[in-house]
């Protein structure tokens, strides 16, 4: 559903994916003249949507299939802790800050860029909302302050990138340094724990049995998809993704859209700066520590396309979810670190190997 | 044309409230909370404290990244500031092993009297510790031990193995005394592939065993609080209910704390590492599930320091037979807990 061909930008892809119903469907209410010969097309053109749906889907089953053997080998292996309520909301509480990260990840990966940053802009977001003078004025300053320095180095590096020209690998490594050097220099490379209790209270705590930064998760993953896949944002940004010279004739501002989604992937840091702070009851330059690798990695195998033009948020939360599994079913098990890795490494070839093949079988077929 | 005004407004409301979260922002990173200098330096004692022939002591350490190591490099400083007689020259932290090198290389050239170097990687810097010495500058290595004891005139440094087994005895003891005789051990462990780690881990579990016990829970965090907070998030799923923790690293401690809290449970106790003044904080209060500490205090840079002041005056230490200062000093990973926090206070650091 959130799938768009390179070839499929400007609305187009849309006009393709509905072009079975549209031929066979405009012939035949254009005349009873050939009314026989056009109704044998007619009952096959659903058929071909739901293949096209089906493709889709079948790409996205191969995912969802390694989650659920993965929840199965977790189940298998204890039992007793695996499936508890504790247990998953544990699970889900972990993914939640790197799911936020990788969201604007997403967005930026569908235009073809890279942000190498997050993890940086991470850190310097809970840094700077965790100063002495910050909690100072209380909670509502520091939810804010977070949001606008991640929206703020998120722009600084959409604004090099759109109008300075300069390779994202490059705007946002230059970044990944620096937003972790300020991050270091503001707190003075200390941890500062966080004594406002209001903001503790709130984000450490539940609603409706289910944890709130699980809900800030779901709100921020839902919301990422509607603008992805529902409105002229999203359809420019796998526009300027798929083809930015067709895009710019097509009369968007190519620019400004790059611009604006890094200062999107930078607001989705705001937003997992927040989590990380509430989780860990503290700011420090240390936070977010290979979270640009971990998103990278969730959205490389959820299926959105590092050359642009195609991004899958559900997939990225498939993803997401995947390495957060795994991590707890080896701390469940008592596995070593190593292990872990050669298996995060594994999973990667895998998920994207399947990925090819589930999406190659029914084209060639 | 009739719309350009209208742009022009709100680029000025746009640009204005952008200059206007930027001042707020920037007012934001205030941290004024008073950053304590450490108190605990010696200024020697007997004939030692008297002032001697002027020494200056060039100073060259890793990036001062975390709580502990910014607390060694405070440590140096304010002792150094102690001595009359003591002239100190450091140079800026850095985790790069060939720049740490450049650095101490300028050290040498400038012709300091004595060197203090806590080396990013100890082996990667042997060859200009032996080029120091070659110099005729002795030099006093901390922590981080070089490869060759030629490098190096005095060693000062800490001892992980012995962090490891005086948090092994003292959790047992208490299990003996709470009468369990198959506890549910944890071990939330630094960076794996760090010997300091291995040998932390080692001691542990060494300590255990002579008492019958073992670790039933391990997991590995990164000495960061974001780390520390989600191994230890798995680590209690895997374990319904534990009888005692142990936690490498106070620096982390912050988050394996926070995980804990979050989750509820408090059926444990819970020994820390290093010694932060935040953890004696909790030790102190009695309160929380943190009932000790195994130090392994960032006051030994202090010592160096010390050290290096009687090297370049050719002082040995009061108390011993021998005329010179020994070739090497570890210092003791002792247990801080309730009954004696009030004494180490002074040792702890801010993480």
């Amino acid at each position: 559903m959130t799938d768009k061909k390179p070839g499929s930008v400007l609305g187009a892809g849309s006009a393709e994916d509905r072009s079975p119903n549209e031929t066979a469907g405009s012939p035949s209410s254009a005349g009873g003249t050939g009314g026989d010969g056009r109704s044998a097309p007619q009952p096959t053109a659903p058929a071909a949507t739901k293949g096209g749906g089906l493709r889709l889907d079948v790409r996205l089953t191969g995912l969802f299939a390694v989650l659920v053997l993965l929840c199965v080998v977790g189940y298998l292996t204890r039992p007793d802790a695996f499936l508890t309520e504790g247990n998953l909301s544990t699970i889900l509480r972990l993914a939640a800050a790197i799911g936020v990260v990788s969201v604007g990840m997403t967005f930026v990966i569908t235009t073809a860029g890279i942000d190498l940053s997050v993890g940086s802009m991470v850190a310097l977001a809970s840094v700077w909302m965790t100063t002495v003078a910050t909690q100072s004025y209380g909670v509502g300053v520091m939810v804010l302050c977070a949001l606008l320095v991640g929206l703020g180095a998120g722009l600084v590096n959409g604004i090099l990138i759109a109008y300075g020209r300069v390779v994202p690998f490059i705007a946002t490594l230059a970044m990944m340094v620096a937003a972790r050097g300020l991050a270091e220099r503001i707190s003075g490379r200390q941890t500062q724990v966080i004594r406002d209790t209001a903001f503790l209270d709130f984000f450490r705590g539940s609603f409706l049995g289910v944890p709130v930064l699980v809900w800030m998760f779901l709100l921020v993953f839902a919301a990422g998809w509607v603008l992805l896949n529902r409105t002229t944002f999203g359809r420019r940004t796998f526009a300027v993704g798929g083809n930015p010279e067709a895009a710019r004739l097509a009369g968007i501002n190519v620019k400004r859209h790059v611009a604006l989604v890094y200062g999107l992937a930078g607001l989705c840091c705001g937003i997992a700066a927040i989590m990380v702070a509430a989780r860990t009851t503290s700011g420090a330059s240390t936070n977010g520590l290979y979270y640009e690798l971990d998103a990278i990695a969730a959205v490389v195998i959820g299926g959105t396309l590092l050359t642009g033009g195609r991004g899958s948020l559900l997939g990225t939360l498939i993803g997401v979810l995947i390495f957060t599994v795994l991590s707890n079913i080896f701390t469940l098990n008592n596995l070593e670190t190593d292990i872990q890795n050669i298996a995060k490494g594994v999973i990667i070839v895998v998920a994207v190997l399947l990925q090819y093949r589930t999406m190659n079988h029914p084209r060639t077929t | 044309m009739s719309r350009q005004p209208l742009f022009a407004r709100r680029r000025f409301l746009l640009g204005g409230t952008a200059l206007g979260a930027g001042v707020v922002l920037s007012a934001c990173t205030s941290n004024d909370a008073a950053q304590e200098a450490p108190r605990n330096v010696s200024v020697g004692a007997g004939d030692n404290a008297e002032p001697g022939p002027e020494v200056t002591i060039g100073f060259s350490a890793p990036a001062a990244d975390h709580g502990w190591m910014a607390a060694m490099t405070a440590y140096a400083r304010s002792q150094a500031e102690a001595f009359e007689d003591v002239t100190f020259t450091a140079t800026e932290g850095t985790n790069d092993s060939s720049q740490q090198i450049a650095q101490i290389e300028t050290l040498i050239n400038d012709g300091v009297d004595v060197l203090v170097i806590l080396p990013h990687d100890g082996a990667q810097l042997t060859a200009v510790g032996q080029q120091a010495m070659d110099a005729g500058i002795p030099v006093v290595n901390v922590d981080r031990v070089f490869d060759s004891p030629l490098a190096y005139r005095c060693w000062i440094g800490g001892d992980n193995y012995r962090m490891g087994v005086n948090a092994g005895d003292y959790i047992a003891e208490q299990m003996r005394e709470q009468g369990k005789d198959d506890p549910v051990i944890a071990e939330v462990a630094g960076i794996d592939s760090l010997p300091l780690t291995q040998e932390r881990s080692q001691g542990f579990a060494d300590a255990l065993a002579r008492h019958g016990f073992e670790v039933s829970h391990r997991v590995a965090a990164e000495f960061t609080v974001e780390s520390g907070e989600r191994q230890t998030s798995n680590l209690l799923q895997s374990a319904s209910s534990l009888d005692a923790l142990w936690n490498h690293d106070d620096d982390q401690g912050i988050g394996v704390l926070a995980a804990i809290e979050n989750a509820g449970r408090d059926e444990f106790i819970m020994v820390g590492g290093a010694g932060s003044l935040d953890m004696m904080d909790r030790i102190e209060s009695g309160e929380s599930v943190v009932k000790a500490t195994v130090l392994y205090s960032p006051s030994m840079c202090a010592s160096a320091i010390s050290l290096a002041r009687l090297l370049g005056q050719a002082k040995g230490l009061g108390d011993m037979a021998e005329h010179e200062i020994p070739a090497s000093i570890t210092t003791y990973s002792a247990v801080v807990t309730s009954d004696n926090v009030a004494e180490y206070r002074d040792v702890g650091f801010a993480s």
